[in-house]
């Protein structure tokens, strides 16, 4: 992933009213602005500019079913995240408790 | 089986050639996604997803609904134990944009039983980060090692 898009995944996640339409729509896929809005109780203008962010950084997409536009979480994107930071220290937590395994069982 | 559907979505600094290729390809898919994807992708056809594990377990089947090179390929997706109910089958499409000098690559997955959506929503973002490690840099994640 390019530098820049790593910034505008964590610019777009360093807000709180962003992370809670990615957890809205981690709770229910493919929502509508007004059904966004509602559910979490701000102001269209300001959602739309969060959704705005969020499409940016490519943490959700948009579909257009009829004259809906549908949101949606996508989580491709923290996946890498999640491949490039976190996993790889599991990885080396898994090998250590693989080794004190072996070694008790071996005695 | 229900109206949920989920949407994937990643940029890869490739060709769309080079991603349908990457998708349907066996001896690429094997190099990231530890699987094949077996069919001659004219519609109506039958596709099937068999693993790389020397026994060449087949884990998916389905058949092509839509099939134009580089740009578009839907198919039904079912577990193969219960390939014989096809009502089962979720659908999947995928969508290839050029943009730039990158690919917009979209998954679109719906029509999915409650076992379906488990897995695909473990599997797509392992699948699509790793084919985008594996074309823009020849490493793939080792996800499936």
């Amino acid at each position: 992933m390019a530098a820049k898009d790593i910034d505008k995944i964590f610019k777009a996640l360093a807000d709180p009213s962003r992370r809670q339409l990615i957890d809205s729509l981690h709770a229910k896929n493919g929502q509508t602005l007004s059904e966004l809005c509602t559910r979490l109780d701000m102001a269209r203008q300001s959602v739309t500019q969060h959704l705005d962010l969020l499409e940016a950084a490519n943490l959700i997409s948009v579909q257009w079913q009829g004259r809906e536009k549908l949101h949606y979480f996508n989580p491709v994107p923290i996946h890498e995240i999640y491949e490039r930071w976190l996993r790889k220290f599991e990885q080396e937590r898994l090998a250590a408790l693989h080794n004190f395994k072996t070694k008790l069982e071996r005695k | 089986m229900n109206d949920e559907r989920f949407v994937y979505v990643t940029y890869i600094a490739a060709t769309a050639q080079q991603v349908w290729d990457a998708l349907l390809k066996g001896e690429l898919t094997r190099q990231y996604w530890g699987h094949e994807n077996v069919s001659d992708w004219k519609p109506g056809s039958k596709w099937q997803h068999v693993a790389d594990d020397g026994k060449r377990t087949v884990r998916l089947v389905g058949e092509v609904l839509e099939s134009v090179p580089n740009r578009r390929l839907v198919m039904t997706w079912g577990d193969a134990v219960a390939a014989a109910d096809k009502a089962k089958r979720s659908r999947v499409a995928i969508d290839i944009e050029t943009v730039g000098e990158m690919v917009r690559l979209t998954v679109t997955h719906d029509e999915l039983s409650p076992q379906m959506r488990r897995d695909i929503t473990n599997g797509w973002p392992r699948v699509l980060s790793s084919l985008k490690s594996f074309l823009e840099t020849g490493r793939p994640l080792n996800t499936w090692a």
